[in-house]
């Protein structure tokens, strides 16, 4: 039989949202066989059914020509599966071996036998190149060491297909190099591999074949070699019509957000914006179109005041705001709709009303000689509420019961009503129905007309095409080129997100402002 | 069911539960439940002098539990409430002994060296949790054996090797001659108005204040706090003083009211520990914490009167009040779990 794992016809609804529908792939004995979606269409979703985590509603899953129902991981685990995971499941403090075994210990007399366990990785790690040291402890190994692990635990298990999910996120460039050896080594051994990823640059350099799937739907499989990054561009993004937003011309002026040549590591102190510049004029709405994870949210984090960056500057009207507190950044007239709003935009277990009053408690007339005027908040809720159309029972509602896009809106009015200089929305619509984002584009849009400044974050390249007046890609932590909408192109913003510069522009990076 | 209906319906329900467990155990045990019950009932209220006492014993009880309650409400642990406490009792005796001044000096006074003694020894956990990280229950507990044993030695100064400072000066006691004409000599003093302003006052500190809309937020969620420009560390520590200067006050009820003095122990009190129930029985709010306190100060003295009247062994006394209580903090677990169940749900 040629393929070792054929997935036909899959199918799986949560409730009534399809994440999966009628998707085949087929993987073939010794191919780095790539799965190619944005964000959401669908992809862990799939490799979750394969591995056991899910239940298709619909399909087919055959090993080695051998239909099987896959009831969890250890069954996947008995068929030779083996996931290497983005977010890597690895005990801190144990070493190398430890990790490795759990689960699954050799025992001698009812003890664990550390020493033939170390022996056999050792032997492992050498035939496969993987270069590690079994008694390490993983809190002093690299991240690349860590995912190196990963790879060594599925192995030790026996699997001989390898499923890598989003395996390049979290690596640096180097790291990345050694890793496509490391697959390409796996593959010379007679293991098959899945890579799940929505970066063209590694597909072209590292699969065989292409299954691509969008909005759930398989669209298709292609050999890797027959095509190129532009046509698997438009394969991810496709080319439905877009409902397209009303909006008048933008008429930009002075600059309200410059910021020049910022470097901000992440929390575990890797650079993810390396370098960045960009503008945001006073009357236009700028969007960041980037694949997650690119330093979008270091930068807004820094901006904010949420994160210190390393290096460079961030200056709002004028007035010098790096590595300022988050208190004296809001006063000095930034709104932010911050892209987790669980964790960051609402106090959940706090009333409505008390949510809106949030950002400014403290000053008169909410705050007064430190006595809270509970009945201003009342004010400012039940304004806001009728505003913004927060479908709510009252202010005094929990924040929690709230639906998604209605705690949005809360927020939204929140920060809109304070009628901030420059207002900075991250995923401002994420998992919100048609009508709440609408509803909130508009708001955006009405607040640049009103000759603010508004930085958009997506990762919908949908939003960013209708919303913004102006395009900013982020790859790896630059701004790698800036564009009007009606200028470019869904597939050319997706080349760029994925790193593949156009020719033109590799002398243009860094530059962000466009001479208009 | 609303959350006010639940709210009222889980406690009652629960010493219902307690009550009817606790019988059995007796009748298990060989002794008549309903003599029992009798006789912790008339321990509580059967005199005068017993309601006295018990309002003296909930005393303690409210301030312990105000001092939890409000570390809780901060999204903080204190379980050092026990350590603040027995400062808060030795600088209140002394000061109570050191000074000749006027009553409207010295009594203040001595009630604010308890409070801060109190807030002092919760400032060292609370400054180490924000700067470093230190979890603050490891440092509280720790701070109650440094507090057991510094204010033993304390006294052993101030009192020239003995084991008791003595009797503090009359201008620095809250001794009433009204509540002891009133209840057959009990040892009720003034300190419970103190204690029920307390209540009055964390309840205004949460509810009324920009400082308790700050607290909260932090106690809720620390990152959304971040984000509206709070500071966190700042709060964390603020928190811990106020939770420990109840609990300093404690000390001063057992200083200035019941005792009249510090003395030597072998082992803690276990009014700070209590508290961490009073506090759990009340669910954290100023209200509850009344009855939190009511309860536990009741049943604990109520109880001392079981094996006089009821011939029952102070074993199985001690096994029946922790039914009681178990099942009312039960009460609380069962809605705690039911409601994170809840929230996970949400998430998903």
């Amino acid at each position: 039989m040629e393929y070792v794992i054929e997935m036909l016809g899959i199918r799986k609804e949560f409730g009534s949202f399809v994440a999966n529908d009628n998707i085949t792939l087929q993987l073939k004995k010794g191919e780095i066989h790539a799965l190619l979606g944005k964000n959401g269409a669908g992809k862990s979703t799939l490799m979750n059914v394969l591995f056991g985590l899910y239940q298709p509603e619909a399909g087919e899953i055959k090993v080695k020509g051998k239909t099987v129902k896959v009831t969890d991981p250890n069954v996947a685990n008995e068929l030779g599966i083996g996931m290497v995971h983005q977010h890597f499941m690895l005990v801190e403090n144990f070493t190398v071996t430890e990790n490795i075994i759990l689960g699954n210990e050799l025992t001698k007399a009812g003890i664990v036998n550390i020493k033939d366990a170390a022996k056999k990785i050792q032997k492992l790690s050498e035939m496969y190149g993987l270069d590690v040291d079994p008694n390490a402890k993983i809190e002093d190994i690299s991240v690349g060491m860590q995912q190196r692990v990963e790879i060594l635990k599925t192995l030790y298990r026996g699997a001989d297909i390898l499923i890598f999910d989003e395996p390049t996120a979290s690596l640096t460039p180097q790291e990345i190099n050694e890793l496509i050896q490391i697959m390409k080594r796996l593959i010379q051994e007679g293991k098959s591999i899945i890579l799940i990823t929505h970066k063209l640059k590694e597909i072209m350099d590292v699969s065989d074949r292409v299954t691509v799937i969008r909005k759930g739907e398989g669209i298709g499989t292609v050999v890797t070699a027959e095509t190129n990054p532009n046509e698997l561009a438009s394969l991810m993004v496709g080319r439905q019509v877009e409902f397209k937003t009303v909006k008048s011309e933008a008429h930009p002026t002075d600059d309200t957000l410059v910021i020049k040549d910022l470097v901000v590591a992440d929390y575990r102190g890797i650079d993810k914006v390396k370098g960045l510049n960009l503008t945001v004029r006073k009357g236009e709405i700028l969007g960041i179109a980037g694949i997650d994870g690119n330093g979008q949210s270091e930068l807004i984090e820094a901006i904010t005041g949420l994160r210190k960056s390393k290096s460079g500057s961030i200056m709002i009207n004028g007035t010098n705001l790096t590595n300022k507190k988050p208190r004296k950044i809001t006063e000095s007239g930034v709104g932010h709709i911050p892209q987790d709003r669980h964790k960051h935009g609402l106090v959940l277990d706090f009333s409505i009303g008390h949510n809106i009053a949030l950002q400014t408690y403290y000053q008169v007339p909410i705050s007064k000689n430190g006595i809270m005027n509970y009945s201003k908040v009342s004010e400012l809720a039940q304004k806001i509420i009728n505003d913004f159309d927060v479908r709510t029972q009252g202010e005094h509602t929990p924040a929690r019961a709230l639906s998604g896009g209605n705690q949005q809106k809360a927020i939204i009015g929140r920060e809109v009503i304070r009628d901030p200089e420059l207002l900075i929305a991250a995923l401002p619509t994420r998992g919100l129905d048609v009508g709440a984002i609408e509803f909130i584009h508009q708001r955006l849009i009405e607040q640049r007309d009103k000759g603010k400044a508004v930085l958009l974050l997506s990762f919908e390249l949908d939003e960013v095409m209708n919303v913004s007046d102006r395009i900013a890609v982020i790859y790896d932590g630059q701004i790698v080129d800036t564009l009007f909408p009606k200028e470019t192109s869904e597939q050319e913003l997706g080349l760029l997100m994925a790193g593949q510069k156009k020719n033109s522009n590799i002398d243009k990076q860094g530059e962000t402002t466009h001479v208009e | 069911m609303s959350n006010r209906v639940v709210n009222i319906l889980v406690p009652v329900i629960s010493v219902i539960l307690g009550l009817l467990v606790g019988a059995i155990v007796m009748l298990v045990s060989g002794y008549d439940p309903v003599q029992g019950y009798a006789a912790l009932w008339n321990g509580i209220f059967g005199d005068t002098y017993a309601i006295g006492e018990t309002i003296r014993q909930i005393t303690p009880y409210l301030l312990a539990g105000l001092s939890v309650a409000f570390a809780f409400r901060t999204g903080l642990f204190n379980i050092g409430v026990e350590g603040q406490l027995l400062v808060g009792w030795f600088a209140a005796a002394y000061v109570g002994i050191a000074f000749d001044l006027p009553m409207y000096i010295h009594l203040p006074f001595a009630i604010i060296a308890a409070a801060l003694a109190g807030a002092l020894w919760a400032f060292i956990p609370g400054l180490l949790k924000a700067k470093l990280q230190v979890h603050e229950v490891i440092v509280t507990i720790m701070m109650n054996y440094i507090a057991l044993h510094t204010t033993n030695a304390l006294i052993k100064v101030v009192s020239d090797g003995g084991d008791n400072t003595g009797t503090i000066n009359a201008t620095a006691s809250l001794k009433s001659a009204f509540f002891e004409s009133i209840t057959d000599y009990s040892r009720l003093h003034y300190g419970i108005f103190i204690a029920l302003a307390m209540v009055l006052l964390m309840w205004f500190l949460l509810e009324k204040t920009t400082t308790g809309y700050e607290l909260k937020a932090v106690g809720f969620n620390k990152h959304a706090s971040e984000y509206a420009g709070m500071n966190v560390n700042k709060n964390i520590i603020l928190s811990m003083v106020i939770s420990g200067a109840f609990a300093g006050l404690a000390g001063a009820m057992e200083a200035l009211g019941t005792f009249q003095y510090a003395n030597v122990k072998g082992g803690f009190t276990g009014i700070g520990f209590d508290g961490i129930a009073v506090a759990l029985l009340g669910a954290n709010t100023p209200l509850g914490v009344i009855f939190g306190a009511v309860l536990f100060g009741s049943l604990k003295y109520g109880a001392l009167n079981m094996p006089n009247e009821a011939g029952i062994p102070v074993e199985i006394v001690s096994i029946v009040i922790a039914i009681i209580i178990f099942f009312v903090a039960c009460g609380y677990v069962i809605r705690y779990f039911l409601e994170k169940a809840n929230k996970k749900k949400e998430a998903k």
